[in-house]
């Protein structure tokens, strides 16, 4: 079990290693640097920045040194919980990012308990009732959610609210509580609007989680315990849930790691649809603007916590199963 | 289940072995004719392979399907909306349309448009319109609709046109041709470097095998979106639209190969073991010809299901990327370029019909999803 869970941890640890260096990689490979584009769009209003005023500017930020260096500075920087500044705003990254993170795995989270609500029992019901007209509908509904990618769904399910409701049902919050500082009135009015984003989110997911759960729910109902367990005269309840939902969880379970990656990859483009005031719009908004270090801090935030996130799901995965548990073999 | 218990019938002591015509037929069927019959059975399957081929065929004819110069603008025409063609004229079969008048409301300044049912332009089949070069060499001016005594791109517009008064329907042929090019190229690499590291993987094990799989264990638990913005927007803006085209194409496939080479791994491990393998490494075989020539045709059907299943990931990959602007970039045609237009819901409000191109992204990924499983299915022998 101990090694079980230090492996995951080495994995874990390592996967946040090679995220760093991606992060940073992604950050130099446009040509030019911050300055070159603050130039541009100085120059686009109008204003001429000189060669030295660049080289100042270049000077101060530390953008004239070798690429190897300028990462370790960064990882330094980062390892004393500084993330630099945000040269656009001129203002911390922690400063900038700092909610919109905490938004962000609001959001996900939200997303993958709707995927685990209501895949679940919809799974084991498609298994247990198979080829009944609801095996058909979760069937159907579970290839639509997986063909529909999430941020055509919120464009989607925006025009439709726009055109019969006359409702907008973009942001998190209502027009009073944007910007408004945390209260429990806010917090209540987060939690009426996490409802069609969570669906928005997690319908993709939620449709892979039924069709694993069923095919792994079917494997197991065939075995011959499953038999043994009916004839002893166990409650069709028990001998469903107690046994096999048990077994076929596990490979549910270990999916959850691939899950939330996803989840939090289909937040980024949601967000920009459905105007969430998450990291999604503002990554895309530095990466425009080649603003390194926030760009480079949140995709190694969002990374991360993907790899926590996958982190948390093999310890839950070894809460689950025994084999795990005890050591393998 | 099905076809290993008529291969096998088992049999009561007292029946004679009497094999009917079709259990002969399946015994001698190759394993492709097997695939074949198994996979006609599949409905779905069938239905996505037909929506499949229609598909390609709009890729291969796109220039003869549109009816107007797809970057083609004129103001005068901005966001005009879908006009019906009228397939019946006084009970006889003469397909019209009414010509559309555009004004500028006096209070709103909004361009508004009025039909006019006075006018009734004929539409034709097979008219002549603006000149292509069909798959880039065969010099022709055919399309397969136009209107009679005046320019198609001046008149016809059955899915309306975006803000700079395109037409969106020709628009939507171009772009279903280079997302689905764009889908097949990525995939085609994700193959190559799947079948490549996967191959390894599982054939030679050790220590490039954990390597290998920790390096897709990393790569499956990055979020992939923050990481194609990323490599996307590196691309140096001066890049010609092929340029682009093609880098978009790498940074697609090169986070697409995992789930391949995963599939790839997993035959190779269970195949190694097995005893044809075994028979062939002690003839003497050369480990290229056991790979080749025993076991890739073995697993090759599997394959082409794991990457028919890929290929709807790849497309909706490139439509994410070009829908947030960091992917295919105006001038290039692509479904996400053309629902960049439908981002907000101001335009959504006012041009709903430039939604329209999510309709094709969700038919031909459930088409390839149908197909997928059909072939997956099919290709199984004791499914």
């Amino acid at each position: 079990m101990l090694a079980y869970i230090v492996r995951r941890l080495i994995l874990a640890i390592l996967t946040i290693w090679a995220i760093t260096v991606i992060s940073f990689v992604i950050i130099q490979l446009p040509p030019g640097d911050y300055v070159t584009s603050y130039i541009a769009s100085m120059s686009a209003s109008g204003s001429a920045v000189s060669e030295a005023e660049a080289d100042a500017l270049r000077e101060q930020l530390g953008l004239n040194q070798p690429v190897y260096i300028q990462y370790f500075k960064w990882m330094g920087l980062i390892l004393h919980g500084n993330f630099g500044m945000a040269m656009e705003w001129a203002r911390p990254v922690r400063d900038v990012i700092g909610d919109r993170l905490t938004l962000t795995i609001v959001v996900s989270l939200a997303a993958v308990i709707f995927t685990w609500a209501l895949a679940l029992p919809i799974g084991i019901y498609s298994a247990v009732k198979r080829y009944s007209v609801g095996d058909y509908v979760a069937t159907f509904i579970g290839f639509i959610g997986l063909a529909i990618p999430g941020f055509m769904l919120a464009l989607i399910v925006m025009y439709i609210s726009f055109k019969y409701f006359n409702a907008n049902i973009g942001g998190l919050f209502s027009a009073e509580f944007a910007d408004a500082p945390w209260s429990w009135a806010k917090f209540v009015d987060l939690l009426k609007h996490l409802p069609i984003v969570a669906i928005v989110l997690g319908i993709g997911g939620t449709a892979q989680m039924i069709r694993i759960m069923r095919s792994n729910l079917l494997d197991e109902l065939r075995k011959p315990y499953v038999m043994t367990a009916r004839a002893r005269g166990l409650s069709e309840m028990r001998v469903i849930l107690k046994y096999p939902v048990r077994v076929a969880l596990n490979p549910f379970v270990s999916t959850i790691g691939y899950l939330f990656p996803y989840i939090v990859s289909g937040s980024i483009i949601v967000s920009m649809v459905l105007s969430l005031p998450t990291v999604g719009p503002l990554l895309l908004k530095a990466l425009i603007a080649q603003d390194m270090f926030l760009a480079g801090t949140i995709i190694l935030m969002l990374g991360v916590m993907t790899v926590i996130g996958t982190f948390i799901s093999d310890l839950l995965l070894m809460w689950v199963d025994p084999r795990i548990r005890l050591g393998r073999q | 289940m099905a076809e290993a218990t008529t291969a096998s019938p088992t049999l009561a002591p007292d029946q004679e072995f009497v094999t009917t015509q079709a259990e002969e037929q399946i015994a001698v069927a190759t394993q492709w004719q097997l695939m074949w019959w198994r996979f006609r059975k599949h409905k779905l399957a069938m239905v996505g392979s037909i929506a499949l081929i229609v598909f390609y065929l709009v890729a291969l004819m796109a220039d003869f399907l549109a009816y107007s110069d797809p970057d083609a603008s004129e103001a005068q025409r901005s966001l005009m909306i879908p006009q019906p063609i009228h397939w019946m004229d006084k009970g006889k079969f003469s397909p019209y349309i009414y010509g559309i008048k555009g004004t500028r409301d006096p209070k709103t300044f909004k361009r508004v448009y009025v039909t006019d049912p006075e006018i009734k332009i004929p539409v034709r089949f097979f008219a002549k319109g603006f000149e292509y070069k069909w798959l880039g060499f065969i010099p022709s001016d055919i399309h397969l609709i136009g209107v009679e005594g005046a320019q198609a791109d001046e008149t016809l517009f059955i899915m309306g046109t975006d803000v700079q008064g395109r037409d969106l329907w020709s628009r939507l042929m171009y772009g279903t041709r280079t997302s689905l090019i764009i889908g097949l190229a990525s995939v085609a690499l994700s193959l190559i470097l799947g079948v490549m590291l996967g191959g390894i993987s599982g054939y030679y094990g050790g220590v490039m095998d954990t390597v290998i799989q920790r390096v897709i264990e990393i790569l499956r638990s990055i979020p992939t979106i923050p990481l194609w913005m990323g490599l996307a927007a590196a691309l140096p803006g001066s890049w010609s639209v092929n340029q682009v085209y093609f880098a978009i194409t790498l940074i697609i496939s090169l986070l697409g190969w995992t789930e391949l080479a995963r599939v790839v791994r997993g035959r190779f491990l269970s195949l190694r073991e097995e005893d044809f393998v075994m028979a062939a490494r002690l003839a003497g075989c050369s480990r290229m010809r056991i790979i080749f020539r025993h076991m890739v045709p073995s697993f090759l059907s599997h394959i082409i299901a794991a990457t028919t299943l890929a290929l709807p990931a790849m497309i909706i990959s490139e439509t994410s990327l070009s829908f947030l602007g960091l992917g295919l970039r105006p001038p290039a045609i692509s479904w996400g370029v053309l629902l960049q237009d439908a981002q907000n819901i101001q335009s959504l409000a006012i041009s709903p019909w430039l939604l329209i191109p999510v309709i094709p992204v969700i038919v031909a990924v459930l088409a390839f999803n149908f197909v997928g499983d059909g072939l997956r299915d099919a290709a199984d022998p004791y499914g």
